[in-house]
């Protein structure tokens, strides 16, 4: 590129100048040395930008170590130059590239800016197009040195001072140091790249040369903590390398304490989440549509600890297309050994009251909120065990299977057990009871105490829920004639 | 409750309070006032600032920016909703932090440039109230005895004392109270514990408040800031039946009632221990990512929600495999090719492939130049996607906009996974 222009050159008139840059990222000084230039009317093709360190252009008119003393002069009245605000906006940022084109191509940016002051609005122009490019690469970089810069501690007079290494593209870090004093006024830190280090001590900014990694401590023990933090707030059920790559590109990550756990935690992330979703399987089928595939698939079921201590499990049974159902908390011993709900005690008490009530056990469905019986061995006897709420969540299920067949209008929950296979959420009993509660399939469900709790009470306590059981009772009565008219 | 508590260690309260913290889906720390750290009260400066664009200083593997640390006081909660992996019923391991371990170790992080900031939840314990007290005590440690300027987002409890949100407000840079479904029915399923009414209060007394410390702002200079970068929201996708239509339509009255700065989106993903009510299989990733982008179209294309709705199919969910706009273009062909070098701005952001970065560029090179659709080319990502709906002046898509296989076309191949 830079021959055939040199060709270009040999063969027209004028000299040609070497501009020599005291540093890479000094904007200011080419920003005074381009305006001169274009005072004097030297054309792009004949001026070379060199950066420290760079050799000039070998075929430059005049020798680089001398050139810039030669620069022409413009006179007092020579016209002003002039650049629209996108242009200083960008090429400032641009200036700090790593490309050493960069100034070269905002010096002709700059002197056909002066014949079409607006030539900056043409994004379809091919050089328009490299300087944004250049500047959204600079803007970029500073913006991963802002997020990716890890400061660690080590110890000082002075206190803590925090030391940080980091290895931009571009010439960024002196442009950047005003925002780490922004944001770390009262700290004293140290930023070490290899293009230039910046240090603050809490009241002045200093600069020094090139460092090396070595430099710059190598451990922190707040890192073992934010490591922790980042593989905690992964979610392995929701992999994405890609999103994660582009945004943070490999050539950070050996700067980065957290990135040497993310092959690990990628490796693992597949396996955990089959893992979480074959302990919920179940939940991907549909629900069993017959009583009698209901029937097996709750004998088969051993999604919860009850389920498999080796009782038999108990569906619930009566009218396939009742208006009520019925729901009690857990077949108990009797209900166990028989297969069949609510024939024990409790089942007689309750078929006494429905008796007088004048509801027929015959015409609704009864059923339980769990389907096994959960126990403790006392010597020989099998003693009830109340459900916890996990578990009833979990029977849940089959209620809802069984509830989308009979499709009742009406369902009484005897007991807060019952209540919660339900509607999910524990309720008391003495709130909830005496009004119905919608569910969401259109049905209403009402809540009473379950005949057991009558068992265990006696003398005057007992008559007096006894006589409330009925009213409840009496009440859903009332409500299924209501219903059916 | 708390057996294990007093036996954990730091590090091991942090990886179960991250992890109970990590299904919410919001991490932005963007949009705040600006604020840094030079000079100050106690004369030598504090620490922390924002600039307006919020950082992301690290990402998962999970794509997720880390922006904030996102912990939760405590994962012991008295509320029993069905999604949520602390809900009272599951048995996850718990843990809690104090106010002050929680500033420091936000501190702790801060000052080796890991966050942005702080984004502090919690379960709720004993009651909302003393929930909400823990929140704003941490917030308070921060912004007064260390001096932090940095971003705190704080997750406030609907059912708290006002006087206390209102303080959260003055401390925090943004508040978000969770509508979590969205459907009164999915909430009242799900999180029996919750009251549709009582979020939606919260939210507009939130919203009032916002408004009022602005309005103070212009009358008084020192008035204090309530919640600069304003109040958000997030709701769970897939946990209930709720159609993509029916989300979008909820969440542009979001949008419009309480002047929410976002809507967030959170595929509801298997959680360990799952309530058997929930359905156990994830939504696809990219159904989330379909309702952000049909976010985008309302918020910066001038789509109404009913246009959205429009792209969606039978069942009001939107296509998983090309993206809302494209689908809401395929439908309305007749309003395509438009001239690239006459169409309207809104003409143009209702292109599919040219976002607003694109058609800013197009309508500036439009006054120096009739555009060719190698000029095109040059102002937008992919040519290729743009090109059947546009004309330009040496470009006339005959009648591919009327092909039945359009959609193939467009749509984007199988991708091969990636080695890693």
């Amino acid at each position: 590129m830079t021959v055939q222009r040199a060709n270009v050159q040999n063969v027209s008139l004028g000299a040609h100048y070497t501009v020599h840059m005291p540093a890479p990222d000094d904007f200011a000084f080419w920003r005074e040395r381009a305006r001169g230039l274009i005072q004097c009317d030297v054309p792009p093709d004949r001026v070379s930008w060199v950066e420290p360190g760079e050799t000039g252009d070998l075929f430059a008119h005049e020798g680089h170590s001398r050139g810039e003393k030669r620069l022409p002069v413009a006179g007092q009245e020579a016209p002003p130059v002039r650049a629209s605000k996108r242009f200083m906006q960008v090429a400032r940022n641009a200036a700090l590239h790593s490309d050493t084109e960069r100034f070269g191509l905002l010096y002709r940016m700059l002197w056909r800016l002066q014949s079409n002051p607006r030539g900056m609005e043409d994004k379809a122009d091919t050089d328009v197009r490299r300087i944004e490019e250049l500047d959204k690469s600079v803007r970029r970089d500073s913006h991963k040195m802002h997020a990716f810069v890890r400061f660690r501690e080590v110890p000082s007079d002075t206190g803590e001072h925090y030391v940080a290494w980091f290895e931009p593209d571009h010439h960024i870090v002196r442009a950047n140091a005003g925002f780490f004093m922004r944001r770390f006024a009262n700290m004293h830190w140290s930023i070490l790249t290899p293009r230039g280090c910046i240090h603050w001590d809490g009241e002045t900014m200093r600069e020094s040369g090139p460092a090396q990694r070595n430099d710059a401590p190598s451990g922190d023990p707040i890192e073992d903590l934010w490591k922790s933090y980042y593989a905690s707030t992964f979610n392995p059920a929701r992999l994405k390398v890609g999103a994660m790559m582009a945004e943070m590109p490999k050539k950070y990550w050996k700067n980065m304490p957290e990135a040497e756990l993310i092959p690990g935690l990628i490796a693992g992330a597949q396996a955990r989440e089959a893992g979480m979703v074959a302990a919920g399987e179940r939940e991907e089928r549909k629900h069993p549509a017959t009583f009698g595939e209901i029937g097996d698939a709750i004998a088969a079921c051993r999604d919860c600890a009850i389920a498999t201590c080796g009782t038999r499990a108990v569906a619930g049974e009566g009218k396939v297309d009742a208006a009520l159902m019925i729901v009690g908390e857990q077949p108990g011993d009797h209900e166990g050994k028989a297969g069949r709900p609510f024939i024990g005690p409790a089942g007689q008490m309750l078929d006494e009251h429905l008796e007088r009530a004048g509801i027929d056990r015959a015409a609704a469905y009864v059923t339980n909120a769990v389907k096994h019986f959960k126990f403790s061995w006392r010597g020989k006897r099998r003693l009830h065990q109340s459900p916890t709420a996990k578990e009833i969540d979990t029977c849940r299920w089959w209620l809802e299977a069984e509830r989308a067949v009979v499709k009742p209008r009406v369902v009484v929950a005897l007991g807060a057990s019952a209540a919660r296979g339900l509607i999910g959420k524990t309720v008391s009993v003495s709130q909830a009871r005496g009004k119905a509660i919608p569910l969401e399939d259109g049905s209403e469900l009402w809540v009473t105490v379950h005949p057991s709790y009558l068992l265990r009470l006696d003398g005057k306590a007992r008559v007096e829920q006894a006589a409330l059981f009925a009213n409840d009772l009496a009440a859903i009565r009332a409500r299924l004639t209501e219903l059916e008219a | 409750m708390a057996q294990n508590t007093t036996q954990q260690t730091l590090q091991q309260r942090l990886e179960i309070l991250a992890d109970a913290a990590k299904y919410d889906a919001s991490c932005a720390s963007s949009g705040t006032a600006k604020k840094n750290s030079l000079g100050g009260a106690k004369g030598r400066g504090g620490i922390g600032s924002t600039e307006g664009m919020g950082i992301c200083h690290a990402y998962a593997p999970d794509g997720r920016c880390i922006s904030l640390l996102k912990v939760l006081l405590t994962n012991h909660c008295i509320f029993d909703c069905h999604y949520c992996i602390n809900r009272k019923s599951s048995n996850v391991r718990r843990a809690r932090f104090t106010p002050q371990e929680v500033a420091d170790l936000t501190i702790n992080f801060y000052k080796r440039n890991y966050i942005e900031g702080l984004f502090l939840s919690s379960g709720i314990i004993k009651s909302s109230n003393h929930t909400m007290e823990q929140l704003v005590e941490c917030a308070r440690i921060l912004r007064e005895e260390y001096d932090f300027r940095g971003y705190i987002h704080l997750k406030t409890i609907p059912e708290a004392d006002p006087g206390l949100i209102h303080q959260a407000g003055l401390y925090a840079d943004r508040v978000s109270i969770n509508v979590e479904l969205p459907t009164t029915s999915g909430l009242a399923r799900l999180a029996p514990d919750k009251d549709a009414r009582q979020i939606e209060g919260a939210l507009a007394k939130t919203k009032s408040r916002i408004i009022e410390a602005k309005d103070e702002r212009k009358r008084f200079k020192h008035a204090p800031r309530f919640a600069p970068a304003g109040q958000s929201t997030q709701m769970i996708v897939g946990a209930d039946n709720a159609s993509d239509a029916d989300i979008v339509v909820k969440a542009s009255t979001l949008y419009g009632s309480f002047g929410l700065r976002r809507v967030y989106y959170s595929a509801f993903s298997p959680i360990p221990d799952a309530s058997a009510v929930l359905p156990l299989k994830r939504p696809p990733l990219m159904r989330e990512h379909r309702l952000y982008q049909s976010d985008w179209l309302m918020r910066f294309y001038g789509y109404a929600p009913d246009e959205v709705a429009q792209a969606t199919d039978s069942h009001g969910n939107l296509p998983l495999d090309i993206d809302p706009k494209l689908a809401w273009a395929l439908k309305f062909r007749g309003q395509f090719p438009v001239d690239v070098n006459r169409a309207s701005k809104e003409q143009l952001l209702r292109v599919p492939g040219l976002g607003t970065t694109a058609v800013g560029r197009i309508l500036n090179a439009r006054r120096h130049r009739t555009l060719r659709l190698d000029d095109v080319a040059r102002l937008t990502q992919s040519i290729a996607k743009v090109r059947p709906f546009l004309v330009a002046l040496d470009w006339r898509p005959t009648s591919l906009t009327d092909r039945a296989d359009l959609r193939a076309l467009l749509t984007p191949k199988q991708e091969q996974l990636e080695l890693f």
